[in-house]
């Protein structure tokens, strides 16, 4: 696959927290319609390459290129508004803002303009959100708080969509459930979704492609079907206890 | 559970008879040569020593007898109301509390005939009622009114954008100075300067606003601390055009569609054929005030549903999420402040318009202080609470003045207003133990869907979800 057909490149990418070396010259890349997957332990990098795409951290070295423009150096916000939506680490919804305020707030880039039609769509894939629609953030569970991330994530319309443990902490029944949302969304609009899990298995199943990452290095790639089957990955990942 | 309601009534008194004794014994304690003894001059100018034994045993008592009567009664009983709450989490709130904010502004419209009406009737004569209500449209009116304004003003940045801020009064000094400044120097007129010293205050709130945008929290408060007082300073030092701490005097009144409210023919009294009085100037203020702090309502009220509003609260529930939205937390920041500081202009240039006088000396910390606890008190984001809050502290502040009547218990020397600050003080801990999300702690969503059905916001936890 030749990098000019990519959504997202990674290219060579290091990032620091402070004098600690977080991410040791990582490259990984997203094709349209695609669904990436980045595993690997806790600590091994995966969410600070989340952040470096979106600019918080920013990367020293190497660069970040989204659909043939250079990312690396712009601030946040206007990476954001190149439809890049994320469903961050810890969900990160707004606490005291209900359910509607929270998907009003995904929506901001087109200044509501397609809001009735889009929160349609998010409340088709998660009946759940219509449900509450009235109730602050912080009172959902966190199966609902999760839905809502990704939620006020496709509420800006994103061209690539950015998913940072969505399993985290869920019933494996909710797993199951916004998983297939997650494909179901993948194969209806085509779009593309660059996913980092601990839920290996999950994850793969889900996803085309897959990475491994361990300690700021990315050790092993290839398509979701040899992951799975790679005695490695399944010695370290899928049959340590974690299904 | 079970075995807390099994406690017998007795136990209970017991209990209270006991912490009761404990708190007179720590308070005599505390106060024995605090207030048992004090130093004063004699007429030679040597110290003596008085012994105030009698304050001393009110003290003690005040303390021991508080204590018990909280821990008999009022803990059970509101231990006990609480639960009736928990058992009705689903009731509707009332209608009084629905049409509360409706009731309120009317009874602010006629609030100053009202007080007329009723010293009219209370003294006999026109003029009785028109110069006794002065002291009520000025010292209560008014002077709550500029403090809910204030308050309104800054909790557009600490109560929405979750800034904190602590020199507030800076943005107030800089409309007051600029109203008193251009009116006594260029003869500008009250009218042409309001908005003028909102646009100069609104341009420092951008200044401030820069070199802050990095910084949160304890850091922000720090700066913003200190660029109050830098203001206040470069308002005493810098004495060739502010006058130091002499301040500025003889600021002109503001004029009600070029009428003057002065004594003469072209006055506003002999316009209209009305007895001579100082009270129309004071009625004419106390609308204007009503009018600019409903004006920063509806300002506040309207940009909470448009996106700047709604980015500023979700910038006080979580930057990082806000920037990779798409959201500019810089300009979202930079107008907050700025928004903020041109209400903090236009309650400014009304000081200075009302007072004919300012000086550094309005403008201390101790303001932007009261300010902010009036927002703290009434809970952030909530207008209603806000107003309680500010009616609550700078009535009460004011009230404290009026008791007379201390003095016949504490003896002559007593002056109550020296506890203002004292009783101001155990306001906010009683409020913040007994509602610590203010007055109103609930936010009120600015955009609803279907049917109202709202979670109690004691459910939400602060911070991240």
């Amino acid at each position: 696959m030749s990098e000019k057909q990519a959504l997202l490149s990674v290219e060579g990418v290091e990032t620091y927290y402070g004098n600690i070396r977080a991410l040791s010259g990582v490259t990984v890349h997203a094709d349209p319609g695609e669904i990436v997957a980045l595993i690997g332990a806790n600590g091994a990098g995966k969410s600070t390459l989340m952040m470096t795409i979106f600019g918080m951290p920013r990367a020293r070295t190497g660069r970040v290129v989204f659909d043939g423009k250079d990312i690396t150096q712009l601030p946040t916000h206007e990476i954001a508004r190149l439809r890049i939506a994320q469903s961050p680490e810890g969900r990160r919804i707004f606490p005291r803002m209900t359910v509607q305020e929270n998907l009003q707030m995904g929506a901001s880039l087109d200044k509501l303009e397609y809001f009735d039609e889009d929160s349609r769509m998010v409340f088709d894939l998660f009946p759940r959100l219509k449900e509450r629609i009235n109730q602050r953030g912080g009172t959902l569970s966190g199966g609902e708080q999760q839905m809502l991330a990704i939620g006020r994530a496709l509420m800006a319309r994103p061209r690539l969509l950015l998913l940072d443990e969505p399993s985290l902490g869920l019933a494996p029944l909710i797993i199951k459930h916004i998983f297939e949302a997650i494909k179901e969304l993948n194969k209806t609009t085509g779009l593309t979704v660059f996913l980092v899990e601990q839920n290996a298995f999950g994850a793969l199943k889900l996803a085309d492609r897959g990475y491994v990452m361990v300690n700021g290095i990315v050790t092993m790639s290839g398509s979701s079907a040899e992951l799975l089957a790679n005695p490695e990955v399944r010695a370290a990942y899928l049959e340590g206890g974690r299904h | 559970m079970a075995d807390v309601q099994k406690i017998e009534p007795d136990s209970v008194f017991a209990k209270a008879v006991k912490e009761g004794l404990l708190a007179g014994a720590l308070a005599f304690g505390l106060f024995f040569l605090i207030v048992g003894f004090r130093t004063d001059q004699n007429i030679r100018n040597e110290l003596v020593l008085n012994q105030r034994w009698g304050l001393l045993a009110i003290f003690v008592l005040v303390a021991g007898i508080g204590r018990f009567l909280l821990t008999a009664y009022i803990t059970p009983w509101s231990e006990a109301r609480s639960k009736n709450k928990r058992a009705a989490v689903e009731k509707e709130q009332s209608a009084f509390r629905k049409s509360f904010p409706k009731i309120g502004l009317g009874l602010l419209l006629i609030y100053p005939f009202l007080v007329i009406l009723i010293l009219w009737a209370y003294n006999g004569s026109i003029m009785g009622g028109l110069q006794g209500s002065l002291k009520y449209v000025d010292n209560f009116g008014i002077q709550i009114l500029i403090y809910v304004m204030l308050a309104w003003g800054l909790n557009i940045v600490v109560g929405l954008a979750g800034l904190l801020d602590l020199g507030y009064v800076a943005f107030y000094a800089v409309g007051a100075y600029s109203y008193a400044l251009l009116s006594t120097h260029f003869g500008l007129s009250f009218w042409l300067l309001l908005p003028m010293a909102g646009i100069f205050a609104a341009l420092w709130g951008i200044m401030l606003g820069f070199p802050v945008l990095r910084l949160r929290g304890d850091y922000l408060a720090i700066v913003t601390l200190a660029f109050g007082e830098i203001i206040r300073l470069v308002l005493i030092n810098w004495t060739v055009v502010t006058k130091g701490t002499f301040g500025i005097s003889g600021i002109a009144k503001a004029t009600l569609f070029g009428i003057p409210f002065t004594p003469g023919p072209t006055g506003f009294a002999a316009l209209l054929g009305l007895p001579n009085s100082g009270v129309y100037y004071k009625i004419f203020l106390y609308y204007l005030i009503l009018l600019l702090a409903l004006l920063t309502a509806w300002v506040t009220i309207r940009l909470r549903r448009m996106p700047i509003g709604r980015a500023w609260e979700a910038l006080r529930e979580d930057e990082i999420a806000c920037r990779s939205l798409g959201i500019n937390t810089t300009t979202t920041k930079l107008t907050a402040f700025a928004t903020g500081a041109m209400f903090g202009g236009f309650a400014g240039s009304f000081f200075a318009a009302r007072q004919g006088f300012v000086s550094p000396e309005s403008f201390v910390f101790l303001e932007s202080a009261i300010i902010l606890a009036i927002v703290v008190l009434g809970g952030m984001g909530s207008l209603v609470g806000i107003a309680i809050a500010a009616a609550v502290m700078i009535g009460g502040t004011e009230l404290l003045r009026e008791l007379e009547f201390l003095k016949r218990i504490f003896g002559p020397d007593f002056t109550p207003e020296l506890y203002r600050m004292l009783l101001f003080g155990l306001a906010m801990i009683v409020v913040m133990v007994w509602k610590p999300r203010g007055f109103v702690g609930n936010r009120e969503p600015s955009a609803f869907l279907h049917k109202r059905k709202m979670v109690s916001s004691e459910f939400t936890k602060e911070g991240h979800g």
